[in-house]
């Protein structure tokens, strides 16, 4: 793999977005973005948490290749990726106690946030080099964040429209997630020519 | 129920049809969705995304249902990562022994199970409370239910977006394959029906049974 540093940051934002193309990290986007104030928050956060965690899987995948351990990869990647949510969760909880709570039991989830592990996994799979890993996460994170803004600015202009009460709840955000996804997918052969 | 009541209940035959049905993972708990909705492209996947997940569920079940008394309360989250991982690296090398083809259709999506809420809630919510025996039981009535969901929604994408159940051609030449449905908006679309027609019956369901407390 030698795509360039920005192709892949462009293509893991927009044309292979995280959430709305390869399905990763579906539970806080359904959970949290019910409110816009939470949802920007917590993008962030996990953004943060994905380039820790690339940043630690990469040179974790260097050890573990140099004393031939491959098959404890995904054992050391979790054990990394919850170390990493437990320190962001003590920063948060110290400087805004408030946003902590708002996103409660959200932000310990983290560690079992797919897209997360998907970062780790993935640049391990298609092999990324460091500077590719980091643009990948980074990507990876904004696309998310940006899916969960979308997400959550449509949902609150929701709440105001009359909508029957049988689509309410889980089916309604679904379907409004189809539909982000298929203007998504408008995007796709971005960067193709290259 | 409370818990402990629960817990002082023998197996009955609900601790095994509580995941697939009044509980079903994939429509009444809408968890695990990040493999629910990537690898249900057809439904060969579905039902072996489906068993991978059914055998890493009910053994992780069984292994923290064992040593239940013996983990200290802190730090149970992170044991029981890591023997679910342990039994996920173990199915990630077992299909890919077994059948390459299938290990590149599901991708890194077999190693994703590690994140799947549907596993470390069983074994928080009902494995670390339970006996071995009934817990054991519980998971594999939800991992049964987990594969129904999602060859459900497997099948019906298969059958709109390829006009093909389990690899057969369904329908003769005219059919034109609906091909949204096997790409990434179609599985939201589908889980988002699928989710209607549950809440469809279930309003059915209470507008009968409140029309005869009526009558």
């Amino acid at each position: 793999m030698n795509d360039s540093v920005s192709l892949i940051f462009i293509s893991t934002l927009l044309t292979n977005n995280f959430v709305l193309a390869m399905f990763l990290g579906l539970c806080p986007f359904l959970g949290v973005s019910g409110r816009l104030d939470t949802a920007l928050p917590m993008g962030i956060a996990t953004t943060f948490v994905m380039l820790v965690a690339s940043l630690c899987a990469y040179g974790l995948n260097q050890l573990l290749g140099y004393f031939n351990l491959e098959f404890l990869r995904l054992i050391s990647y979790i054990v990394v990726i919850a170390s990493s949510v437990q320190l962001v969760e003590m920063v948060m909880k110290k400087y805004s106690p408030a946003l902590f709570r708002a996103l409660g039991i959200y932000l310990p989830l983290i560690t079992t946030n797919c897209a997360v592990l998907g970062v780790a996994l993935f640049q391990t799979a298609r092999e990324y080099d460091l500077s590719q890993s980091l643009a990948f996460s980074f990507g990876g994170g904004a696309g998310f964040t940006l899916a969960l803004v979308l997400m959550a600015s449509l949902r609150e202009r929701l709440q105001l429209a009359n909508v029957p009460t049988l689509m309410q709840g889980t089916a309604l955000s679904l379907i409004l997630a189809g539909l982000l996804s298929l203007t998504f997918m408008g995007f796709a052969g971005l960067g193709a020519g290259e | 129920m409370s818990l402990s009541k629960q817990a002082d209940e023998g197996i009955t035959f609900d601790t095994f049809m509580e995941g697939i049905w009044r509980q079903n993972p994939v429509f009444v708990m809408v968890l695990g969705m990040c493999p629910t909705l990537a690898v249900t492209v057809s439904a060969e996947n579905a039902i072996s995304m489906g068993l991978a997940t059914s055998f890493v569920l009910v053994s992780s079940c069984l292994l923290v249902s064992l040593i239940r008394n013996v983990v200290p309360k802190e730090v149970r989250i992170a044991t029981y990562i890591v023997i679910i991982a342990t039994f996920v690296t173990l199915v990630d090398y077992l299909i890919q022994a077994v059948s390459l083809k299938l290990y590149e259709a599901l991708g890194a999506f077999i190693q994703l199970i590690v994140v799947n809420c549907i596993i470390l809630g069983r074994a928080e919510a009902h494995a670390s409370k339970n006996p071995p025996l009934k817990s054991v039981v519980n998971a594999l009535g939800m991992g049964i239910g987990f594969t129904i969901g999602l060859l459900a929604l497997g099948a019906t994408r298969e059958i709109l977006g390829a006009g093909k159940l389990f690899g057969i051609t369904l329908f003769g030449e005219q059919f034109q394959p609906w091909v949204v449905m096997v790409l990434p908006p179609g599985g939201f679309f589908v889980l988002g029906g699928w989710l209607l027609l549950f809440s469809l019956l279930r309003s059915r369901k209470a507008a009968i049974e409140g029309g005869h407390s009526h009558e």
